[in-house]
């Protein structure tokens, strides 16, 4: 399982003996404090489920801000100045507030959260984010009783995005999710990789992550949490309203007008790996698809 | 001179080939390898009908018929890549699993109108030859207009196939249409006289 190969950096190969070692040891006492939260441990064992790497996480981002093509994110954002920051929390609740950085990471002990991405283009990554769940940091306010979803909204900072200077899309970037959804456990406010500092190409300082949820759900560079009565029209449905839904959860049986989502290429795998099955709720079944009981997932895709 | 001219075309023209074949062979592919594999050559593909479509423009310009010996060449090799792209699609990325690929030419439009300006390639790669010239006749001329809806169809398909037409599909539509526009003067001014 250890790949070796293409790794310049080191913290990677240490960060992946690491890993070994803790399955070796079996239920460690850092594993059971993971094991908190759900499907981060049983899925070691299969081969789809090997980390990918770190090279490959950072430098093969879809975040149009800076440019439309995979590596454009690396290449224009490493001077992407991301101090100060801000995040207001505000609209349907009582008293609106607005955090530094410094205090969120003061506030919230980030943990290690490994979950699969599945790009709504039909390929997959598993990622050792580091971050804490999203209701922690929502729970700092109080939201009013006509509070019924939540809305992101990403920095719109065009003199440092070179892809917000054209209408690629309706910047800034919004995302949105019902409240319950916004609340799951497995939401996660995300600050880190592979444990280090979130790299700027995948959305410094601070981002969402919905692990059930095609990745352009997971807004980047949050600078806005608005509690809002009406379902949010993201940036995506904006653009698209026929092929990108307001839930778009990851489902196997629902195809995009472009992409098959029945299978899915694994990142990193090599010219001769075959495409394997996409999974409901990209395997987070378990744990998320009592939020949709009742609901025609065909149409509210 | 013009001989050489011509093998100096021919081996620029296999200028993809040499760029993945280096990709191949010193792992520069990336993360989605087949992925990158099937881009370049639907991207080289486009170019070399573009290419194709600027040979009786540039004759037009320059009032030189050298362009015109090019286009049969740059013509098979658009077959020659559409044909690559195609196979790395059918062959890498769902190796001939024939169900998922018969619903996808089904049911998503940008396949659909790829695997259709394809098809349309076949009848003038068939019929190129100087024997099928002189064959054909009149018809030959009819048949290889082809070329322009082949080129509409595969301009749809990368714009289709696109999330968003930002900059690239848009690029190749925007050269499509001058090259097109190109065609429509040439015949007004031509019915004139």
């Amino acid at each position: 399982m250890i790949k070796f190969k293409n790794s310049e950096i080191t913290p990677e190969n240490i960060y992946k003996k690491r890993r070994s070692f803790i399955k070796s040891i079996g239920l460690s006492a850092s594993t059971l404090a993971m094991s908190a939260i759900p499907f981060v441990n049983k899925s070691l064992a299969s081969e789809r489920d090997k980390l990918t790497s770190y090279k490959d996480i950072t430098t093969y981002n879809n975040y149009y801000e800076f440019g439309t093509s995979k590596s454009d994110p690396y290449r224009n954002s490493q001077i992407f100045k991301t101090t100060p920051w801000d995040i207001t929390i505000e609209g349907e609740v009582e008293k609106p507030i607005k955090l530094s950085m410094e205090e969120i990471s003061e506030m919230f002990i980030s943990e290690e959260r490994i979950y699969r991405l599945r790009c709504v283009e039909g390929w997959s990554m598993v990622i050792p984010w580091m971050g804490f769940s999203l209701s922690k940091l929502l729970s700092k306010v109080n939201p009013t009783n006509k509070a019924k979803f939540v809305e992101f909204e990403s920095v719109y900072d065009p003199a440092q995005m070179k892809g917000q200077r054209y209408p690629v899309l309706n910047w800034p970037y919004n995302e949105g999710l019902r409240i319950d959804e916004a609340m799951h456990p497995l939401t996660t406010v995300v600050t880190g990789l592979y444990g280090k500092k979130l790299p700027n190409q995948n959305g410094a300082p601070l981002r969402i992550f919905i692990p059930w949820k095609y990745g352009f759900k997971s807004a980047k560079a949050i600078v806005k949490i608005k509690f809002v009565e009406n379902m949010p029209t993201s940036s995506w449905m904006w653009a698209s309203p026929r092929e990108y839904g307001f839930y778009s959860n990851v489902n196997p049986n629902v195809d995009h007008p472009r992409w098959s989502q029945a299978t899915e290429r694994i990142i990193g795998e090599g010219v001769w790996a075959p495409r394997v099955k996409t999974l409901m709720f990209n395997g987070y079944g378990d744990e998320v698809a009592s939020l949709y009981s009742g609901m025609d997932l065909n149409k509210n895709f | 001179m013009s001989k050489y001219s011509k093998t100096l075309v021919f081996f620029l023209s296999l200028w993809p080939i040499y760029v993945i074949s280096y990709q191949i062979i010193f792992n520069q592919l990336g993360p989605e390898p087949v992925d990158r594999i099937i881009n370049h050559f639907g991207e080289w593909t486009l170019i070399f009908i573009l290419l194709t479509l600027s040979m009786t423009p540039l004759k037009k310009i320059t009032k030189s018929v050298e362009w015109i010996k090019f286009r049969r060449m740059l013509g098979l090799f658009t077959f020659f890549y559409a044909s690559i792209h195609m196979l790395s699609y059918v062959g890498l990325d769902y190796r001939f699993d024939f169900e998922p690929l018969i619903n996808d030419v089904l049911k998503k439009k940008f396949i659909f109108i790829g695997f259709s300006a394809w098809l349309l390639l076949i009848p003038l790669a068939v019929t190129s030859s100087e024997k099928m010239v002189r064959l054909l006749k009149q018809n030959w001329k009819k048949i290889h207009r082809l070329i322009y809806i082949i080129g509409i169809f595969g301009v749809l398909h990368y714009i289709w196939l696109s999330k968003t037409i930002f900059f690239k599909p848009l690029i190749f539509l925007i050269i499509l249409v001058i090259l097109l526009l190109f065609r429509i003067k040439i015949t007004r001014s031509a019915s004139k006289i």
